[in-house]
């Protein structure tokens, strides 16, 4: 047994985020936590690091028994954290970063050459390909979550504990993340590992442990249990079906169509969007699928080619121009691009239909109460009241707001960039209905998705592009993650 | 995770409040404080007094505040002021102008460098610290280029009514401020573009994203902020009744220091003009209670530094709070 939460309670005001949790990680095991958004994951790791003190129970690691742990003791038991956002000097090299503070010194000299030697050894025995002597800034993000992970086992590190690492990355970096996470395991480093994404739970994890609502609901052996009995017991309820079935037939009508465009990634992309239909579009980080749709939206500019809606040529230059034309997008990362994370939910809905529910300047707050009201109750975003700042709420509600305020412009077009990353699978099904719905009212859908089955699920045909280029298309009967693969990844 | 933090929320019920009006807490602390310290402070006439030295402050505050909404900051306001004043005294004096027209044409062209401002900073992607600056610096150079450095002086009589009239018995200065800033709570509040400031500067790409023409948004609130501090450059040259190249100088940091005690963000995206007018008031008292106590000017600039810095830092402390 290496760590052991015994009755671990946490009281905020009003609220109880941990409620006599216990639980047991063995030395030497994958333990994956789960749980939907809001269900205590945070809290849990934040006791186990000594960012926070239980209000009861007690905590033992190694037999030492603690009623609260600092950051400090925490490290020195040699408990480690790989939080989602990176504690790295971009400016720094690698080895530079994994010896913050600790650089081997000669005199008062930094010895520079021991470190690198130190922090290449630290890369072999873990296969990583990287170069100790390069800046971190230079790295992609997998390349510095692996530069972390070094950090903390020349920390001494016996349990590391990574908060959804594969969210940020690749399939091809997350694949290199998953073999890092086995050769953990094999060096006798136990690993908690939290994740919304099954399929590496069931990859990687010994045992899991569903928390729902501050409580541990319980810890089973991965090899005891399946997808649907672990998704029931994170939501407290069956889920209808992952995909939800659509009753509507494509229209043969074509809504949007478009010849030629080139960017600075796309190349020559052509392709059409029937109206009421989802096109999928699949393909590799940077094989500029996010950057077609930020052409087709008015937010990058293109140097060749055009863009036809409903017979019409348009021209967006701006993100103004592509609404007016009823173009929406819901972009990939929602707190750098979508929301604005300071204003309440009620101003996030209303921002891009300000100007039209305004008379002499002035907002009439009594409509914009309404448009907030009606897509909170029929898009069920989950907040006591509608002055919240966005920045409170879960990532799926946030999600939520943000499409609410795209339905609010009332598109015939929505791109939806990665719409379910690091959401939830509670509300990851609702916004596959609402996607449903969209298309059912007879509008367009063009959806980019890095997860293999949510855009063969969702999609009623896909375009599959590789490095800027249109490689292939499927149509549903076609469908297999063989074949986009085989797109994604040729020339 | 929404249930736990709105709840946490209405615990912090009582912190919350004294985030929202502490400020105001502190004017009152302030007022008490002179009250008994000094019997001259406490009287109609000295509060009027008050009311009508940190007009001009007032009026600027509220364009200055919308620049640091944005995430902005707008250090010619300063020299817009000195320019407004030697060019509208100029032209009633040198080209013998009506005073209407004089002052409409310091407005128009005071709102001209703010738009200026506004466009190299959107168009060229300026930080805003360096184009004010730059602006700063040539505007002081043509208000001196104008006048020779020399005081402009003989305005028709008509004009002292601006800066030295009052309304029954109220400061003319005054009611222009109150108007001035009720039109900012009024753009904050009620208008769209006014939402748009905040959307700008809590988050520059989101709100392009969203529709919004963030270039737009600048070039108004840069514009808004030169013209109002081509607004308090009449009343003051009226105050005065004389033209002087040394009429705005340094005034950037006087708002500065009044917008951030009245909790406007220096990042962009929070503020009230309610609490900026209460910035303002205590910026006022503050310097008219230690001259009543005949507190040095030097002791005054250091007490008022030192408010600048607290006001920042709690300002800070918050933000990371928040965060």
């Amino acid at each position: 047994m290496f760590l052991q939460l015994k009755n671990i309670t946490k009281r905020y005001p009003g609220v109880v985020a941990l409620d006599d949790v216990s639980l047991d990680i063995i030395e030497g095991e994958v333990h994956a936590l789960v749980g939907e958004n809001g269900a205590g994951k945070s809290t849990l790791i934040k006791t186990c690091t000594g960012a926070i003190s239980p209000n009861e129970g007690t905590i033992v690691i190694q037999g030492q028994e603690f009623s609260s742990l600092t950051p400090k003791t925490s490290e020195a038991m040699g408990v480690g954290v790989i939080y989602q956002e990176f504690n790295l000097v971009d400016e720094l090299s690698v080895a530079e970063n994994i010896f913050l503070g600790r650089a081997p010194r000669k005199g008062i000299v930094i010895d520079r050459q021991k470190m690198e030697t130190e922090a290449a050894k630290i890369f072999q025995q873990f296969d990583i390909k990287i170069d100790p002597a390069e800046l971190v800034g230079n790295l992609t993000v997998g390349y510095q979550q692996l530069v972390e992970i070094a950090k903390a086992i020349s920390q001494k590190a016996k349990l590391l504990i990574m908060d959804e690492p594969s969210a940020p990355l690749t399939q091809t970096e997350a694949e290199s993340l998953y073999l890092v996470v086995e050769k953990l395991k094999a060096s006798g480093v136990t690993v908690v590992y939290i994740s919304h994404r099954m399929d590496e739970i069931f990859r990687l994890s010994d045992r899991i442990t569903v928390l729902r609502d501050g409580q541990k609901i319980e810890t089973i052996q991965t090899s005891e249990t399946n997808l649907d009995e672990l998704v029931q017991l994170m939501v407290g309820r069956e889920l209808k079906e992952t995909y939800p079935q659509r009753k509507h037939r494509v229209s043969d009508e074509v809504l949007l169509e478009v010849e030629g465009i080139t960017g600075s990634i796309v190349k020559d992309v052509s392709l059409k969007i029937k109206k009421g239909e989802v096109l999928g579009l699949a393909g590799l980080i940077g094989s500029g699928r996010t950057e077609l749709a930020e052409i087709l939206f008015g937010y990058k500019a293109k140097s060749a080619g055009r863009i036809t809606l409903e017979g019409r040529e348009i021209s967006p230059k701006t993100p103004k121009q592509a609404i007016a034309e009823g173009i929406a997008l819901v972009p990939e990362d929602r707190k750098k691009l979508g929301a604005l994370l300071d204003v309440d939910i009620k101003g996030n809905i209303s921002v891009s239909v300000l100007e039209r529910i305004s008379k002499f300047f002035t907002i009439d707050k009594r409509r914009e109460e309404e448009i907030a009201e009606d897509y909170r109750t029929s898009i069920r975003i989950k907040t006591p009241n509608l002055e919240q700042k966005i920045k409170n709420l879960s990532g799926g509600n946030q999600q939520k707001v943000i499409i609410a305020k795209w339905l609010a412009t009332e598109p015939t077009l929505v791109i939806f960039d990665e719409p379910t990353r690091g959401i939830d699978v509670g509300a990851k099904a609702e916004i596959y209905e609402l996607v449903n719905t969209l298309v059912e009212t007879g509008k367009s859908v063009l959806m980019i998705s890095s997860e293999m089955e949510e855009v063969m699920g969702m999609s009623d045909r896909i375009v599959v592009l590789h490095e800027g280029r249109v490689t292939g298309e499927l149509d549903r009967k076609d469908f297999s993650q063989e074949a986009i693969m085989a797109f994604a990844s040729k020339n | 995770m929404y249930s736990i933090k709105n709840l946490q929320g209405a615990g912090n019920g009582a912190a919350s409040f004294a985030k929202q009006f502490g400020i105001y807490l502190v004017l009152v602390a302030l007022l008490i404080f002179f009250s008994i310290a000094s019997e001259n402070f406490l009287n109609s006439h000295n509060l009027l007094n008050v009311a009508r030295q940190v007009s001009m402050l007032g009026i600027v505050a509220v364009g200055f505040a919308f620049v640091l909404l944005l995430g902005g900051i707008d250090l010619s306001v300063g020299s817009v002021i000195t320019l407004v004043n030697i060019v509208c005294a100029w032209l009633m004096v040198e080209a013998g102008w009506n005073p209407v027209l004089a002052v409409l044409a310091a407005l128009l062209l005071s709102s001209l460098i703010g738009f200026m401002n506004g466009w190299i900073i959107a168009k060229i992607q300026m930080p805003p610290i360096i184009v004010t600056l730059a602006m700063l610096i040539i505007i002081e150079g043509v208000a001196y280029l104008i006048s020779d450095g020399l005081p402009i002086y003989g305005f028709p009589e008509s004009f002292a009514v601006i800066g030295q009239g009052y309304l029954g018995p109220i400061p003319i200065p005054v009611i222009i401020m109150g108007i001035v800033m009720a039109l900012g709570g009024f753009i904050l509040g009620k208008t769209y573009f006014g939402r748009y400031f905040y959307a700008v500067g809590g988050n520059e790409e989101a709100a392009k994203l969203s529709g919004i023409d963030v270039n737009k948004v600048k070039y108004l609130v840069y514009t808004l902020s030169g013209f109002f501090a081509g607004v308090a450059g009449v009343v003051i040259l009226s105050r005065t009744n004389s033209g002087q190249v040394l009429s705005g100088k340094g005034f950037e940091f006087d708002v500065l220091t009044a917008c951030v005690l009245g909790g406007v963000s220096v990042s962009g995206g929070h503020g009230k003009i309610s609490n900026v007018l209460a910035g303002v008031l205590i910026l006022g008292v503050l310097s008219n209670g230690l001259v009543l106590l005949d507190i040095s000017q030097f002791v005054q600039m250091v007490i008022k530094g030192s408010v600048l810095l607290g006001a920042v830092a709690l300002d800070s402390l918050q933000q990371r709070k928040g965060s």
